[in-house]
């Protein structure tokens, strides 16, 4: 099996398996006073202070949730309610219409408590358009939610332009950081979500910075762990994967951005009579999303039984929807059908990029000549 | 070196070798349940395998909602709930207590046992649990359901400490549980749903109820841990019975000693000693146990079950808590023991 899908999920790496089994045996809870619960705890700090060195943070707080779709429920559903407290003119919450369902969702639910979705379109390309966000985002806003690369077309929006207006605004900006985070430089916001198991780092973990002195009030209610932000009792061996995945992540990025971009080259030969969604050059190069007039995708992707990728998020496959992302840059659904995300990543050989081309390239031929 | 006493077992327990080896397999199948090629399936058939073995194992034939633990599963029975209002038993666990204000608090007798209203209205939601986390008293919770399913009401049993050492009870339309009391890996747990009709869907993954990757390697950890045998609870029960005996005959006082409590957990009174010194001179002498809950272990606030239960301040700031879990020997009681009875006249 050749697996092209980086952006659903990505191996775990052996170094975090191997970290994470080392762990199994220190069962205390953190939270416990005795020496096996501090054990524990200092399992937890150590993986706190690696992923705070891979965010390049000696700043503001590291809060560990079950991933990232927990930490951006925490961060926007927070951040509107605080901004709405402490000034009920800040109804809006602003986001674009391009982001994961954990963010589009939670904005979405806060209509049932008096705010207003604003959702920024994008071009074609698949990036914001400044002049519309700077006549979106003004002191009205209660937060801005944009994630710095997309997961379904890999487009880097300007995370850091978009934070200026909202600064000037009194807005804080939070930012989806998943797909970015471990190969992208950080970027600049109140608030970041990521995720370890993008990073081929655990499921179940996640995490959430927050700028020094932001505080926003928790969504569930427990043993006040993580600074009363996230109750739940915290599993020193996911904080461990995570850790490491986000060390090792940090200490091979160039190593791995450059084999990334090795791919990237070649891949864009392989499929050169395809369409490339989204912009070129504003993009993560680890995501290829790609189309081609008349072909049916769904149809491909089950017949390649040896490879793995996608359609668009993992989330949302089965569901048979089209793509929010596709329609977002204004395919129309019969291009969106065409469509297909290949993601490749640190473990990806250049060999098994050329196997995988020659079989989807072979396969949307055969569906050409038999319509 | 010595053994290490861990006598906190409520807490948290090891890891059961057969949820280790389960969740080591399953680091193997690393992809996205949710994604729909092959290999995203392979990994899709493990986790409902591991969502069914755990239902099997509980003898529950209702849904099955994976959470990140317990805490997040009462979150989302109560925050979620279609029953209005919520009301909760006051020596609940704090991860239920704080989703309920005071008002909607429901008082307990000595014993712990909690005092449903006379008047209960249709439709409300009543938390109460199966076992309470600081003194093992187990709920009558046969009578309670019948009482509240008369009136109409819902009731979400809290069963994190109980799991997998009672039977479920029978009459909970939600349970909660977390696979790191009994002996899975932490970051795990489950909402049990007799009806999808008592919560408002969330969108995302497990049937829209829970969004977030599915934790795959973890439910597999969970399944097992419920699936390995629990035979050394009878020697849990012996042991339990010499604590509170000889704790009683050498001068201390046993929590809630005249009801039915769960038998990995006993709580203890050292009349005239503080349970901040004895909680330092047990894990000097290498014994781990705790006073009251581990989330709350931090804080050195007065327990809320013991101030529920009627104790005066003075008298619940002297008790620590002892919990036993499948890795417990005789040896850790004759050590815990005699390390109580030392400081117990030592300090008199």
């Amino acid at each position: 099996m050749i697996y092209l899908d980086y952006q659903a999920t990505t191996a775990l790496a052996p170094e975090v398996a191997t970290a994470m089994t080392a762990v199994m045996d220190h069962y205390g809870n953190p939270n416990s006073a005795h020496r096996i619960g501090r054990t524990a705890a200092a399992d937890v700090e150590l993986a706190r202070d690696r992923i705070l060195a891979a965010l390049g943070r000696g700043d503001g707080r590291l809060i560990f949730t079950s991933g990232a779709t927990e930490a951006l429920n925490i961060a926007i559903l927070g951040a509107a309610r605080s901004a709405l407290a402490a000034s009920p003119a800040r109804r809006r919450v602003v986001t674009l219409a391009t982001e994961h369902a954990a963010v589009l969702d939670t904005v979405l639910s806060l209509r049932h408590e008096g705010f207003e979705p604003v959702i920024l379109p994008v071009g074609r390309d698949g990036l914001v358009d400044m002049e519309v966000a700077e006549a979106a985002i003004d002191e009205r806003a209660a937060l801005l939610a944009v994630m710095q690369v997309n997961n379904e077309i890999g487009v880097i929006q300007p995370v850091a332009q978009l934070g200026a207006i909202a600064r000037r605004c009194g807005v804080p900006v939070i930012c989806d950081a998943v797909q970015g985070f471990g190969r992208l430089a950080v970027p600049e916001a109140d608030m970041i979500a990521i995720t370890a198991h993008k990073i081929h780092g655990p499921k179940g973990v996640g995490a959430l910075w927050l700028r020094e002195g932001l505080d926003i009030p928790p969504l569930m209610h427990g043993g006040g762990q993580e600074g009363g932000l996230r109750p739940g009792t915290l599993a020193p061996m996911l904080c461990t994967g995570f850790g490491v995945a986000a060390q090792l992540a940090a200490e091979r990025r160039e190593a791995d951005m450059a084999h990334v971009e090795a791919l990237w080259t070649r891949a864009r030969d392989l499929f050169a009579d395809w369409r490339l969604n989204g912009s070129d050059e504003q993009r993560y190069h680890g995501n290829l999303n790609i189309r081609r007039g008349g072909l049916d995708a769904a149809r491909l992707l089950s017949q390649l039984r040896t490879i793995a990728l996608s359609l668009g998020s993992a989330c949302a496959s089965g569901t048979g929807r089209p793509s929010h992302v596709l329609r977002a840059i204004g395919l129309k659904d019969e291009q969106a059908r065409g469509a297909l995300r290949i993601g490749f990543g640190r473990y990806t050989t250049m060999d098994e990029l050329e196997q995988a081309a020659a079989l989807i390239n072979e396969a949307a031929a055969i569906q050409r000549v038999a319509a | 070196m010595k053994r290490r006493i861990y006598l906190d077992h409520a807490a948290t327990t090891p890891l059961l070798e057969a949820a280790r080896l389960a969740m080591l397999e399953g680091f193997a199948a690393w992809a996205n349940p949710s994604s729909p090629h092959a290999t995203g399936r392979e990994a899709r058939a493990l986790l409902e395998d591991a969502r069914a073995r755990i239902a099997a194992a509980l003898g529950w034939d209702g849904h099955v909602i994976l959470t990140s633990g317990a805490s997040e599963a009462l979150a989302i029975a109560i925050g979620r709930s279609t029953g209005d209002p919520v009301l909760a038993g006051a020596t609940e666990h704090d991860a239920v207590l704080r989703h309920v204000p005071p008002p909607q608090r429901l008082e307990v007798d000595a014993g712990g046992h909690v005092l449903l209203p006379e008047e209960l209205a249709g439709g409300t939601l009543v938390a109460v649990q199966q076992v309470n986390s600081e003194t093992g008293v187990i709920q009558p919770l046969d009578a309670i359901a019948e009482l509240i399913h008369a009136a109409g009401a819902y009731l979400l049993v809290d069963c994190s400490q109980s799991a997998g050492k009672l039977p479920l009870p029978k009459g909970a339309d939600m349970i909660a549980l977390s696979a790191h009391k009994l002996g899975g890996p932490i970051g795990i747990g489950a909402l049990l749903l007799r009806d999808l009709g008592l919560l408002r869907p969330s969108g995302g993954q497990e049937q829209g109820y829970r969004a977030g990757t599915e934790a795959m390697p973890l439910a597999r950890g969970f399944a097992a841990a419920l699936e390995a045998s629990r035979d050394w609870l009878a020697d849990a029960a012996d042991w339990r019975a010499r604590l509170d005996g000889a704790i009683a005959r050498a001068g201390g006082e046993v929590v809630a000693g005249g009801v039915p409590r769960l038998c990995t957990i006993g709580s203890y009174r050292m009349p005239g000693v503080s349970a901040q010194a004895q909680l330092i001179r047990f894990d000097m002498a290498g014994i781990a146990v705790s006073a009251g809950s581990a989330c709350s272990s931090g804080s050195l606030r007065t327990s809320h079950v013991l101030a529920a239960m009627g104790w005066a301040e003075s008298a619940a700031s002297q008790v620590v808590r002892v919990s036993l879990g499948h890795d417990s020997r005789a040896t850790d009681i004759d050590g815990f023991l005699a390390q109580w009875q030392a400081l117990a006249t030592g300090t008199r």
